[in-house]
């Protein structure tokens, strides 16, 4: 079930404010977060977004495509190595 | 025979049905079109006359996305996911199920056939 449009978007106020205060001393370097559940706004597009995976930051530069989805999806938090035996595989 | 958005219509079947071999057209939408158009829904597709066949026609072109132009917009949905790398366009590259669904096992419609693995060799105790 789709969020309440009542509510307007979740992003979590800190993360807004450090964003907004980025774009107003019009700098840019890249913001930690753990907080994978913000929507991603309009603004950030252009920034560059360290969002936690449960073990590292994730650097993300949001492109004008990802606005409205969530931070935590382009952080994928399991890694998938391949099965034994799959030799091309497994790197990183 | 009724040829409408570069389809033949099935022709002995009921114009409710028969609408449904469109893409991007199911019951629903092929019963608003026949109530729209003022035809039987039980009509059979054959009975239809020249006018009813255009009047369809119109209705498609109008306000429905079928057949390739809607398989395009799909595709392009697809892409815009795969190309901003988020979790379920890694999924879609990687032929999986998107929506969190187990992949121990099943998951067959996204997997396909099963590829069976060589079987590893039992320690012997």
């Amino acid at each position: 079930m789709s969020r309440s449009l009542k509510k307007g978007p979740f992003i979590c106020y800190k993360l807004e404010k450090k964003v907004v205060d980025l774009i107003e001393n019009k700098k840019k370097t890249v913001i930690k977060t753990w907080s994978r559940s913000s929507m991603i706004s309009p603004d950030f597009v252009g920034q560059t977004i360290a969002v936690h995976n449960g073990n590292k930051f994730i650097p993300v530069y949001v492109t004008e495509n990802m606005v409205g989805h969530k931070l935590g999806e382009f952080s994928p938090t399991r890694m998938f190595r391949g099965h034994a035996g799959n030799k091309d595989k497994g790197k990183k | 025979m009724a040829r409408i958005a570069g389809i033949d219509l099935p022709k002995n079947k009921r114009g409710e049905i028969g609408l449904t071999y469109i893409y991007g057209i199911a019951r629903s939408n092929a019963k608003k079109i026949l109530n729209e158009a003022g035809i039987d829904l039980n009509k059979k597709v054959q009975d239809w006359n020249d006018e009813e066949q255009t009047a369809i026609r119109n209705i498609i072109n109008e306000k429905f996305k079928v057949e390739g132009a809607l398989r395009s917009e799909v595709q392009l949905n697809i892409k815009r996911l795969m190309d901003i790398g988020c979790y379920r366009g890694v999924r879609h590259r990687a032929g999986l199920p998107l929506r969190g669904q187990r992949t121990k096992n099943n998951a067959r419609t996204r997997k396909g056939r099963k590829k069976t693995v060589a079987n590893k060799k039992k320690a012997t105790k």
